[in-house]
């Protein structure tokens, strides 16, 4: 694709409709002017949540607690098993309880610049705001927050802040919210106001008259499909990086739900904006089916090193000194080790690039704790990360005590996500998108911590106003399930389903998984070019015409059938990743996950264009079938900085 | 190295099961059990037959998705391991493993190794929770909670509701597991106004489910990847007697 073609679509620019006035007062302002459905009535409204991670869970009960009649939806078999349990490291507030300087000010100018300039301001003091509420809330459900021995609540000071800010449980953080929210889910279902709907997939989205108005899904036991018909559609379906393949993610993560509602109309914001997580545990073979990440934490007393000489096969002990190289220590003499996420990722994926990669792949770097070790004593290590050090051991089999741990880079969150106006709406009326699903607050970069705060602070706290004010605002006829519109959609889905099975091909879903994923990550993941991209995006709408021409679907629609769900997903992928490359192409800067080559300083550090890049970019869906013409258009919505003014990020 | 697999096949709820043989060549040490399935199940894919079913998800120990037995054992014989971080080089070359699915009345086979387990939900629904709405919470540190309950608290509540306590144990009992929700809660302050009532509900429900009851017998503390204590259980009875007795 050309320059110029992407230029002569940029359509209207978007209105996320933020209110006017001082930032400190927006969030105030907007719930006073949201209109209110009266409780009497809220019960006669039926909204739809798919999803019951972090946003989906606590939208879903809070909206149950509200009166509305909520059906919830998840393709596990309980909504505790949602991805987010497993986050580790912590959730940020800014109740500065440490008095050691905090506030909603500081946590959101922290998170403008963390998000390299790439978010909306007002989105990022509203979370800043509401995240003090959140401790609070999940304290009071009883999740067993790290404690001080009098009895207070324990932070951290996690991802290089420089206030001690994150709560956290353990390394269960994620596991702990979830669990506050499920049981909060519970509640609401033991009540009769949640419908809980497992081992059930959102296939397609069902638009009345311009308005989200229901959904299909498929019941994965039986293989029924069913529609559903509502007030509001609430997605909370988390990220898409499993369009890589090997991620940190859980094995059924996917984009499917978001992907079809962004084909129904919904736009796509900065897809391409993806986040890699530098320490995680290397691939050892082809069997590997995903990747395990290893607290950021480590690099606090880890030193990363690898071998001076390309192709260096001696073991670590019996390289001197002399001939290592601490590459993030000799390149960034003032932050070494501990250089954000993106930076330490990139500067991995180089050395490896070089030649000088260790273990049996040649794709690792070591962290060493040797010189840790010798100054603080194997019992203070022990006792920082002993049981980090187990669950590498468990996987490895090797001892991190005695020789270095290797590690790589890995795909851990996705920025990008269905466009979302200020009050979470995307632009279907009538569809929300909240947690991961939605691209809103982290920008070009999501900081340690705070994936956690934006899905709690979308589902408890927004979300739940944002529902009232549609429904009061509008006048929705009743739909019926069985109307035109569903019976179409259904159709649709039923047709896809047994077209998957019908190819009766030579390959399993997986093994294309498998190769998009290589295409991605090579061409779309740490550094991007747009050579590179162009390249990409061509041999993806291969593997696309390959998939429908090849794959092998074993079983029928009627039972539960592993392989026909991943097709599913896997095809929807197999879309997705070409509009991440052509975003990726078409955004003609570095800035945070999105490293181009061609834009860079003389030293090799990111170079962002502020002047013409300042924007989020969401696409609109303009059908495939037509491909190779296929282009979507572009829509941009303007992001000026009244308060955090844009500076260039160095860590010399 | 090489490994046979006995597996036992199940098409739906209704049909009859059966153990069948697969041999897996070329199994690489460093693999998990699900990715040894993963490479057993491509094979069957190609050459026409159907892939085995089983519960996966997080593939690291957490979200409690997986889980079957091998060899009788619940998550097979490593200590505080699910099957999703069972790594291959724990057994020999040419070694027999033989996988079944839990087996619980309360748990009815779905397909293959996936079982429905429902009744987990429905026991957290009947009453494990603090009654907390939306926006009603007090300043987070105005709720002291001394550190020792804290931990003690977090303890009882990493349990991941895998289900392996109840495949474990005899009489398919699944006190641990409601043990380990109404410890988690009644340590903790924020849990004293429900204790009682929750103890109460809670186990009405997992009687009602079709759950064995609990002999201390142990296994389930043995097999529980997460090392939930028997204690649980003690604190469980506690309150169900006290919210019993209070009744009368």
């Amino acid at each position: 694709m050309t320059d110029e073609m992407v230029m002569d679509e940029i359509a209207v620019q978007l209105d996320a409709r933020v209110p006017s006035g001082n930032i400190e007062t927006l969030w105030d302002r907007a719930r006073f002017e949201m209109k209110l459905v009266n409780p009497a009535n809220k019960r006669k409204h039926t909204i739809l949540v798919v999803g019951s991670g972090l946003a989906g869970a606590s939208a879903a009960a809070t909206l149950g607690e509200l009166g509305y009649n909520v059906k919830c939806f998840c393709f596990q078999d309980s909504p505790r098993r949602a991805h987010s349990i497993a986050a580790q490291g912590g959730i940020n507030a800014a109740k500065n309880y440490q008095n050691d300087g905090d506030s909603v000010f500081r946590l959101f100018y922290d998170t403008v610049k963390g998000g390299d300039f790439r978010s909306r301001e007002a989105n990022v003091y509203r979370l800043a705001q509401i995240s003090v509420n959140i401790i609070d809330q999940c304290v009071a459900q009883g999740v067993p927050f790290a404690r001080e021995y009098g009895g207070t609540l324990a932070n951290r000071s996690f991802g290089g802040a420089q206030v001690s800010r994150t709560f956290y449980a353990r390394g269960q953080t994620g596991q702990q919210l979830l669990l506050g929210a499920y049981q909060a889910l519970e509640r609401q279902v033991q009540e009769g106001r949640v419908t809980m709907f497992p081992r059930t997939e959102m296939l397609d989205l069902v638009v009345v008259d311009g308005r989200a108005r229901g959904i299909v899904t498929r019941n994965l036991i039986t293989g029924r499909i069913e529609s559903h018909s509502g007030d509001a559609v609430v997605l909370g379906t988390g990220g898409y990086g499993n369009v890589y393949y090997l991620s940190t993610n859980a094995k059924g993560s996917n984009c499917t739900a978001i992907w079809r509602a962004h084909k129904r109309g919904a736009l796509f914001a900065n897809p391409c904006f993806t986040q890699i997580h530098p320490t995680c545990i290397p691939v050892s073979g082809d069997y590997q089916s995903k990747l395990t990440l290893m607290s950021e934490s480590l690099r606090n007393d880890g030193r990363i090193w690898v071998p001076l000489k390309p192709g260096d096969k001696r073991v670590p002990k019996q390289i001197p000194e002399a001939e290592r190289d601490y590459y993030l220590e000799r390149r960034y003499p003032s932050f070494g080790n501990l250089v954000p996420r993106d930076v330490a990722s990139r500067n991995a994926k180089a050395v490896c690039d070089e030649g000088r990669g260790v273990g049996e792949t040649g794709l690792g770097v070591y962290l060493d704790f040797s010189a840790a070790i010798e100054r603080l004593g194997v019992d203070v290590i022990r006792e920082r990360y002993g049981n980090l050090f187990e669950m590498y051991q468990r996987i490895t089999d090797e001892d991190p005590y005695q020789t270095p741990m290797r590690i790589y880079p890995a795909i851990h969150y996705t920025m990008g996500g269905l466009w979302v106006d200020y009050y979470l709406m995307t632009t279907i009326a009538g569809l929300f998108a909240i947690g991961e699903a939605n691209f809103s607050d982290h920008g070009a970069n999501r900081l340690g911590a705070s994936a956690l705060m934006q899905g709690l602070s979308d589902g408890y706290f927004i979300l739940p106003y944002a529902v009232g004010d549609y429904i009061s605002q509008n006048k929705l006829e009743k739909v019926d399930a069985g109307g035109a519109e569903f019976r179409a959609a259904e159709i649709g889905v039923l047709e896809t389903t047994k077209k998957l099975l019908e190819i009766r091909g030579h390959q399993t879903v997986d093994s294309f998984h498998r190769r998009l994923g290589k295409i991605v990550w090579d061409e779309c993941g740490m550094s991007r070019t747009g050579a590179g991209l162009d390249r990409a995006i061509e041999k993806i709408r291969e593997l696309r015409g390959e998939y429908w021409r090849d794959v092998k679907v074993p079983g029928s629609a009627d039972d539960l059938n592993q392989s026909l769900e991943k097709a599913g997903r896997v095809a929807d992928f197999l879309e997705l990743a070409e509009l991440m490359c052509v975003d990726a192409r078409h955004r003609e800067e570095s800035c945070g996950g999105h490293f181009r080559e061609e834009y860079q300083t003389p030293d090799g550090e990111a170079q962002r264009n502020d002047e013409d890049c300042a924007y989020v970019a969401a696409w609109e869906y303009q059908g495939w079938e037509q491909a190779p013409d296929f282009h979507p258009v572009l829509h941009q919505e303007p992001l000026t900085f009244e308060y955090v003014h844009p500076s260039q990020r160095s860590y010399k | 190295m090489r490994l046979t697999l006995h597996v036992w096949r199940q098409k739906n709820a209704h049909a009859p099961g059966a153990m069948t043989r697969y041999e897996a060549g070329d199994v690489n040490p460093d693999m998990s059990m699900l990715e040894l399935l993963d490479v057993v199940n491509e094979g069957l894919i190609l050459e026409g037959g159907e892939p085995i079913a089983f519960e996966h998800d997080c593939r690291e120990g957490i979200c409690g998705s997986c889980g079957f037995m091998i060899d009788g054992l619940a998550h097979g014989p490593l200590p505080a391991t699910t099957v999703c971080q069972l790594s291959m080089r724990h057994f020999r070359d040419g070694q027999e493993l033989h996988l079944e699915p839990w087996r619980a009345r309360a748990f009815p086979v779905i397909k293959d190794l996936v079982v429905d387990r429902g009744a987990f939900d429905r026991i957290v629904a009947a009453g494990g929770y603090v009654s907390v709405p939306t926006g009603s919470a007090p300043d987070g540190n105005a709720i002291l909670v001394p550190k020792e309950n804290a931990d003690r608290a977090m303890d009882a509540a990493a349990c991941i509701g895998c289900g392996a306590c109840v495949a474990a144990c005899p009489n398919a009992s699944a006190a641990l597991f409601a043990g380990a929700k109404i410890a988690h809660l009644g340590l903790l302050p924020q849990g004293q106004p429900e204790r009682h009532q929750r103890a109460l509900r809670m186990v009405r429900q997992y009687n009602a489910e079709g759950f064995g009851s609990c002999t201390n017998i142990g296994e389930c503390e043995a097999a529980c990847p997460k090392q939930i204590s028997l204690e649980a259980i003690a604190r469980m009875n506690r309150d169900f007697i006290a919210a019993s007795w209070g009744r009368r």
